[in-house]
């Protein structure tokens, strides 16, 4: 992966695939403690113990075409060698919690890249998700809120091509106050 | 400053012509691979650039989707385009200047670009 916020794209699809109606995806970037954060939170179908303990294995997989997934491998050791750490809780039937964490100043940062870009793909996708984007710098906090749009739209269906011009638009706008 | 309130011209505007469109049947598919293997070969610009030349064009009867893994992890970026009544197209190793060429050539005119199938590359 080139940049995180794909990274973020490909974590997030699996909570759609887990079948989850909410999902928060934050993003914390404190320059004050030296840290990057991302946080991925769902409320799918969750995964049982025994497929928690190997979910960081290649080797584990829910895909059908072939026996690995790197999807959280990959961003594991991301992580790991920007002198981060990784976690990731689950229960059956409540959810999924996905952490990384990354040393903001070390040489292994991978760049974050274009995260409004990962969230008009997964609203693009998933029109009917409730997606949370919540960023966080030592400015301050933006939030967007894919429900909000979603109500004021009335009926017109999120995964319009106008409306997601609109969405990249309004994010990229408001978030720039605290970047 | 964008604000929520801005979206009820949208809103208006789209609800108009909503009615007449929406999964009628002879609609054409446009479906890209957004597994791991497609997200790192690139699969979000191509997305980005399809439902852009999508909207551009103001084409009602074309639905752009996402999927999983198709197989074929080497040649990804992977759009299928499925049209009805006719076979699956599958084209590989895409770019966004590749997949607005499929959009222009193949959904709106009928012909498909041969050389970016997964037949030319095989």
């Amino acid at each position: 992966m080139k940049e995180l916020s794909l990274n973020v794209l490909d974590i997030a699809q699996n909570s759609v695939s887990a079948g989850a109606k909410n999902i928060v995806i934050e993003i914390n970037e404190l320059e004050s403690k030296d840290i990057v954060e991302i946080i991925i939170t769902d409320d799918g179908c969750g995964m049982s113990e025994e497929f928690l303990a190997r979910v960081t294995d290649p080797f584990t997989t829910t895909r059908t075409t072939r026996k690995v997934g790197m999807g959280i491998p990959l961003l594991k050791m991301e992580a790991e060698m920007a002198g981060g750490s990784f976690s990731i809780e689950s229960e059956v039937g409540k959810g999924t919690r996905v952490y990384a964490s990354f040393g903001r100043s070390n040489i292994d940062m991978p760049p974050l890249g274009d995260l409004t870009g990962t969230i008009i793909t997964l609203v693009q996708g998933s029109p009917d998700i409730d997606f949370i984007y919540r960023r966080r710098t030592d400015k301050g906090e933006y939030e967007f809120s894919a429900a909000e749009v979603r109500e004021a739209l009335g009926g017109v269906p999120l995964d319009t091509p106008e409306v997601l011009v609109w969405i990249r638009e309004y994010i990229e706008e408001n978030e720039s106050n605290i970047l | 400053m964008k604000s929520i309130a801005e979206l009820q011209a949208i809103r208006d505007k789209m609800q108009k012509s909503m009615n007449m469109r929406r999964d009628s049947d002879d609609s054409i598919r446009v479906v890209v691979g957004m597994a791991t293997c497609g997200i790192a070969a690139g699969a979000r610009p191509v997305l980005a650039a399809i439902v852009d030349e999508v909207g551009r064009r103001n084409l009602q009867n074309v639905k752009v989707t996402q999927t999983g893994c198709i197989g074929v992890c080497r040649l990804e970026p992977i759009v299928e385009v499925f049209e009805p009544g006719k076979e699956k197209v599958t084209y590989v190793k895409m770019t966004p200047e590749k997949a607005q060429r499929i959009i222009s050539e193949h959904v709106v005119n009928g012909r498909v670009v041969t050389e970016y199938t997964i037949g030319a590359a095989e």
